[in-house]
């Protein structure tokens, strides 16, 4: 169960012709996908397009209406394989994944894919993690576009552009026998807008038929010869083609009035230049450009007439490319020269070659450009916002403070660092080597553990060279997601094969938490449409480790502690991987919210438990914090008028995973902390009880207080 | 120039994860649709969605004017540094990123803040006091923003059983910056469905907050949770009062806090007790100080706490109270209906026993490795006691009773002697070197918490003692003492405390 339910929405899938369809941009891809009668989707979620893979999964039952197959990949790479399917049927097929990343592990599958091509269409959303709320280093799919000759589509930012795109898109593949690409940026995929609606289609050709009637090609795989031939197809027929398909059906858009100056984008960017040119009198709301603009939705290839055409009589063209290097300045740039053509064109001299093109880099690139060849047209520019007062800004520079994402109020996977930090005073600091997932937040504060990551589900392997006798082991963390990804093999396979010593710490949250709590091989939740319940143990064991401990419950830190203590210092050798497990708390309170409330609501007796901290008894030194990290521990005003440092307090998010008591009791923290437990719906046992404790402790209590007073009279 | 012709509305919402940033954009969205106008959102969520800091994009623009043009509008997807007209802030630091990010322009921004402060890690984990001054925010919101319109809405939240996004959603209607009526507003809430009727209550409340905006005052500090105060007449507590009527104005606040304190730590002859031994300083003061009376203040203040120390008695004291029980109740939101129960986590360790033991027992056990291994076996373990139960409420109750006898126990020697010894160090600096006794005097600070961190921090206060006498001879040491001490609350490895000792004693 995602953590994002999708089930209201998913309804609107099913939208029939001219009816307007409001919703978010991923909503409009499924949209688009249905429309055009894919046979199969798959994927693997990560941001931005998580949700579309949640959608997916909510609509499971249209998909099997219109008899789509939807896959929830074991990894991109599967997710590439997967439209294999479509090499030798006619058969629409549609992934997706997070990227650059997701690309990368997927480009074996993808070149083999590219290299042999497809009969029926396929198409790779992209969901671009690049910019501002990107989690991922920052490249571009460009390069693998280029590289494997795969078509990238890039369309305006609007739902009805987006739609149209998705449905050429499986045209262009098949008018090619090329896969296609279609970038989504992360606001894209985010963009809430309408488009009107097409019917559903469903596939003509179906998978049974072709599992039925299986038809072999040896010219479409990739073994001698026919792999020297694929690569004369992908110049001397495919790409052509492509070309061709692009200009006569108009993908690439032209806008605007003549002039000897023109600007040439990626069609994702439209929006934000538009705004830009607007500030500076270039163009109106309405996109009405004073400008000539050429507007690539298919950044690649490119088409060769469209810019000789577009830059004929041109003294300049400003080509407005985002991210590094500048693949399609250069070859504009080519273009030209072998046209033999003088335009002059900028790009990454008045724009920054690497970073987001945000508004304000679009609005003072194009000023630069404009100003070097007609200013006059600047003279309609809005006068430049009054600014804040310098200082005013000085000071809120230096006082607003970052606010890095960590985990959540609860999080088992907390004590597993809190006991990391416990050890590190212990035996002293170990090589922590990192891998995707929230259990990632450890490398910030206030936990500052792990020294690599090298990718998903890579956590063990990072540490594979650090694995030679001497004083200390390395530890490498690793999340149930990535294990199923490819840890098993790339992380733990690895590690008996080499005969490594190392300690591997598995974070079984029972979700692909990070990524929005999907589930899992692993999960322990019941789920209609895959098989889980397959314990990581399990796997961990076959493949050979016999060094396995599993603890069941991460939050009893002085267990884990015992636990990781004896994989770091034990005398044994080979591998010892522990794998820590607790279920995912946003989850865990997601699934138990409403039982409860329906519990409370029968009248039956219910324990809630949270954390305290008694004011007069904290001293305002905050350890806790700094060992804890919890969103739930917060700092109030000392209510001590004698006392100045801030005391800790506990919000009422507290969800009483027990965690601080423990640390208190672990770390001889403070005796601050308390655990209320709040009985609702008490049993007559419980009041009676409760009667007779008051009575007494109420009268001790008051016989104290007088002599209290007594004695300070 | 192009200023009247159309252009989009734009609002930049920014919010932490979970804080309903979403909900907010969306009741704008479907505001604007029902409105007669085209809108669109969008979001970077992203990792931002656990706990970072996030922010929101919508516009929207009249439907009437794209029919008239027979075109579409252009809508942006972020925010540019100019041409932004609402900006939301759910929380008070966020106002000043949004300031930071430079989409606060006084020529056009109307910006509408929550004064709440939801504290950054690096506020929370400071090792003193690391909360930035919220008066600084509202300051520059008022400079940076052409309106400026903020309240306490988490507290209206809060008040009216709603959600912030509600309250913020009925300032934005009440600011009146959007081409809609209230009842639009109220009607995207109705058709959202959730939580309808608080959200509606919310909602009035922030719209008149925002109609008639009085700001927020900003409290520094809590409410204090009172000491019982020493009333009704007797001659030892009339005399105590005398005494501290006796001094100068400006001490007398702290003063009669301190007194109070003992009062309630343990009774009147140590009250008179504090007094002795802050006389000599007052005198001091009085004679070398400027009239402000800091070092009386500071000393009187860091006097009281270190006088009430936090022994095993004293936490015993604290968490047996009728008070604190009331206070549990409140804090845990606990109805009459409920039965509420309270769990201590302690860890005695054998340092805390035998501090709390007669002087000269304690002192044998902790001399004899043996005894003190053997017992030690029996507290490494922390201990969950209920005070709610009778046998858990009983043993506190007879440790807390153990305060008649604190004057015999370890600890208090030990206390008593550093006292002495720290206070002795004040006078004799008071004359000489006026603002170094002020800082010796806050060096208390340091000495705080339990366990590890009494530790740590009576390690750095001894460090910074022993260096006094070197550091007076290189000249300027009261400000090399304030350095010393705000390093010491830098890092809880101590490195900073050591360069920074290295250097004052370099120099």
């Amino acid at each position: 169960m995602a953590e994002r339910s999708f089930k209201k929405e998913v309804e609107k899938l099913r939208a029939g012709a001219g009816e307007e369809f409001h919703g978010e941009g991923i909503l409009a891809v499924t949209k688009a996908l249905l429309q055009s009668g894919v046979a199969y989707v798959a994927g693997y979620q990560g941001a931005p397009i998580s949700h579309l893979m949640d959608v997916l999964s909510d609509a499971e039952p249209i998909l099997r209406e219109l008899g789509v197959h939807f896959e929830s990949s074991a990894s991109e790479a599967t997710a590439a394989a997967t439209l294999a399917a479509s090499v030798n049927y006619p058969l629409r097929g549609a992934v997706t994944w997070k990227s650059t990343v997701g690309t990368n592990v997927a480009s074996d599958a993808l070149a083999n894919l590219a290299s042999g091509g497809v009969l029926g269409g396929a198409l790779i959303i992209i969901g671009e993690d690049y910019g501002e709320g990107s989690s991922i280093m920052q490249e571009r799919t460009h390069a693998f576009a280029m590289k494997s000759q795969v078509w990238l589509l890039d369309p305006r930012p609007n739902l009805t552009s987006i739609v149209d795109m998705v449905e050429t898109g499986f045209e262009l593949s098949e008018a090619t026998n090329t896969p296609v690409m279609l970038e989504l940026r992360i606001r894209a995929c985010h963009v809430h807008g309408s488009f009107i609606a097409k019917d559903n289609k469903r596939a003509e050709f179906t998978l049974k038929d072709a599992q039925t009637h299986p038809v072999r090609d040896v010219s479409r795989i990739v073994l001698p010869p026919a792999s020297f031939l694929h690569e004369q197809e992908k110049i001397k027929t495919r790409w052509p083609a492509a070309q061709k398909f692009i200009r006569d059906r108009k993908l690439n858009e032209f806008f605007g009035d003549e002039q000897d100056i023109g600007i040439v984008m990626q069609g994702g960017l439209y929006n934000m230049v538009t705004r830009a040119m607007e500030l500076l009198g270039l163009s109106d709301v309405f996109g009405n450009s004073r400008l000539p603009l050429y507007v690539l939705n298919v950044t690649y290839p490119l088409v060769d007439e469209e810019f000789t055409r577009f830059c004929a009589g041109k003294r300049a063209i400003l080509m407005i490319e985002e991210g590094q290097p500048d693949f399609i300045e250069q070859n504009v740039r080519a273009i030209l020269h072998k046209a033999d053509m003088q335009t002059k064109v900028h790009g990454k001299d008045v724009l920054p070659m690497a970073g987001e093109y945000t508004g304000q880099v679009l609005v003072s690139g194009l000023r630069k450009f404009v100003e070097q060849y007609t200013p006059q047209l600047l003279d309609d520019a809005r006068p430049a916002p009054q600014p804040v007062k310098p200082e005013v800004l000085q000071q809120m520079q230096t006082l607003v403070q970052p606010r890095p994402p960590g985990f959540c109020t609860g999080c088992p996977e907390r004590p597993i660092f809190s006991t990391i930090k416990l050890l590190d005073k212990e035996l002293g600091r170990h090589h922590v080597s990192c891998d995707i997932g929230c259990h990632l937040f450890s490398i910030l504060p206030p936990f500052n553990i792990g020294n690599t990551t090298m990718g998903y589900g890579l956590g063990a392997a990072g540490a594979a060279a650090l694995n030679v006798e001497g004083e200390k082991r390395s530890i490498a963390v690793m999340g149930d997601g990535g294990f199923w990804h490819n840890g098993l093999t790339s992380g733990v396979s690895n590690s008996v094969f080499n005969k490594s010593d190392n300690v591997l710490l598995i974070v079984d949250n029972g979700y692909s938490a990070a990524t929005g709590g999907q589930d899992l091989m692993s999960s322990e939740a019941d789920n209609l449409i895959r098989s889980t319940h397959h314990p990581i143990e399990k796997a961990v064991r076959g493949v050979g480790v016999d060094a396995v401990k599993t603890v069941t419950h991460t939050y009893d830190v002085a267990q884990m502690r015992d636990t990781l203590r004896a994989a770091l210092t034990t005398k044994e050798k080979g591998p010892k991987v522990i794998i820590a497990q607790s279920e995912c708390m946003l989850n865990r309170q997601r699934r138990e919210k409403p039982q409860v409330r329906k519990l409370l609501k029968d009248g039956v007796r219910v324990v809630r438990e949270r954390f305290g901290v008694d004011a007069d008894a904290c001293t305002g030194d905050h350890s806790c914090i700094r060992l804890s990290g919890c969103p739930s521990l917060n700092i109030s005003p000392n209510p001590d008028a004698l006392r100045l440092d801030p005391v800790t307090k506990v919000d009422d998010s507290c969800v009483g995973c027990g965690l601080c008591g423990e640390l208190a009791h672990a770390a001889v923290l403070c005796p601050s902390f308390y655990r209320a437990e709040i009985v609702s719906n008490p049993s007559t046992w419980d009041r009676l009880l409760d009667g007779v404790r008051n009575s007494v402790i109420g009268f001790l209590q008051q016989r104290r207080d007088k002599r209290l007073l007594t004695q300070a009279l | 120039m192009t200023s009247n012709k159309p252009r989009a509305i734009s609002i930049a919402i920014l919010a932490m994860g979970g804080e309903g940033g979403g909900v907010l954009a969306d009741w704008i969205v479907d505001l604007a649709e029902h409105s007669g106008y085209k809108a669109q959102s969008t979001s970077v969520p992203g990792v931002a969605q656990r706990t970072g800091a996030t922010i929101y994009y919508v516009e929207i623009f009249p439907e009437s004017a794209e029919k008239s043009a027979g075109k579409s509008s252009v809508l942006a997807l972020m925010p540019i540094p100019g041409d932004v007209d609402i900006v939301l802030a759910s929380e008070l630091m966020e106002a000043g990123r949004a300031i930071t990010r430079g989409i606060v322009t006084p020529d056009r921004t109307t910006m509408i803040a929550s004064t709440h402060r939801v504290y950054t890690i690096g506020e929370k984990s400071a090792m003193g006091d690391g909360i930035i001054d919220s008066s600084k925010f509202i300051e520059a919101g008022q400079a940076a923003a052409k309106r400026f319109i903020y309240t306490d809405m988490a507290k209206i939240a809060e008040a009216t059983g709603s959600v912030l996004s509600a309250v913020l959603f009925g300032a934005l209607a009440g600011a009146g910056v959007l081409p809609f009526q209230r009842k639009d507003f109220e009607e995207a809430v109705r058709r959202g469905g959730v939580g309808v009727e608080p959200s509606l209550k919310a909602f009035a409340v922030g719209y008149a907050q925002a109609e008639n905006p009085v700001g927020a005052s900003i409290v520094k500090s809590a409410a204090p949770v009172a000491a019982p105060t020493p009333k009704g007449s007797h001659p030892a507590l009339d005399a105590l009062r005398a005494r501290v009527g006796a001094l100068p104005e400006a001490l007398r606040t702290i003063v009669a806090e301190g007194v109070k304190r003992m009062l309630d730590y343990q009774d009147v002859a140590y009250a008179n007790q504090y007094l002795d031994r802050l006389q000599p300083v007052v005198e001091l003061d009085q004679r070398n100080g400027d009239g402000s009376y800091r070092l009386g203040i500071e000393t009187a203040r860091y006097l009281a706490l270190w006088m009430s120390y936090e022994d095993t008695i004293r936490v015993a004291d604290l968490k047996t109270r009728a008070a604190r029980f009331r206070r549990v109740g409140l804090e845990v939101r606990a109805k009459s209906e409920q039965v509420l129960r309270i769990n201590e986590f302690m860890h005695p360790r054998i340092e805390e026993i035998c501090d709390t033991l007669p002087a000269g027992l304690g002192r044998w056990i902790m001399q004899s490795s043996g005894l003190r291994n053997f017992l030690g076996k029996f507290t490494s373990k922390g201990r969950i006691i209920q005070t709610t139960s009778l046998a858990g409420f009983l043993l506190l109750y007879f440790v807390a009773g153990m305060r008649r006898w604190r004057r015999v126990t370890l600890r208090y020697q030990v206390e008593d002697s550093n006292i002495t010894a720290w206070l002795d160090r004040v006078r004799a600096l008071a004359a000489s070197d006026y603002a170094l006794a002020v800082e010796v005097a806050e060096c208390q600070r340091l000495v705080k918490g339990y366990g590890e961190t009494h530790e740590r921090g009576s390690h750095n206060f001894k460090a910074i003692m022993n260096a006094l006498e070197q550091l007076r001879s290189k000249g300027d040491a009261a400000r090399h003492v304030r350095e010393l001490r705000e390093a010491a609350l830098a890092d809880e490895q101590g490195a900073r405390f050591k360069e920074v000792l290295k250097l004052c004693l370099a120099n």
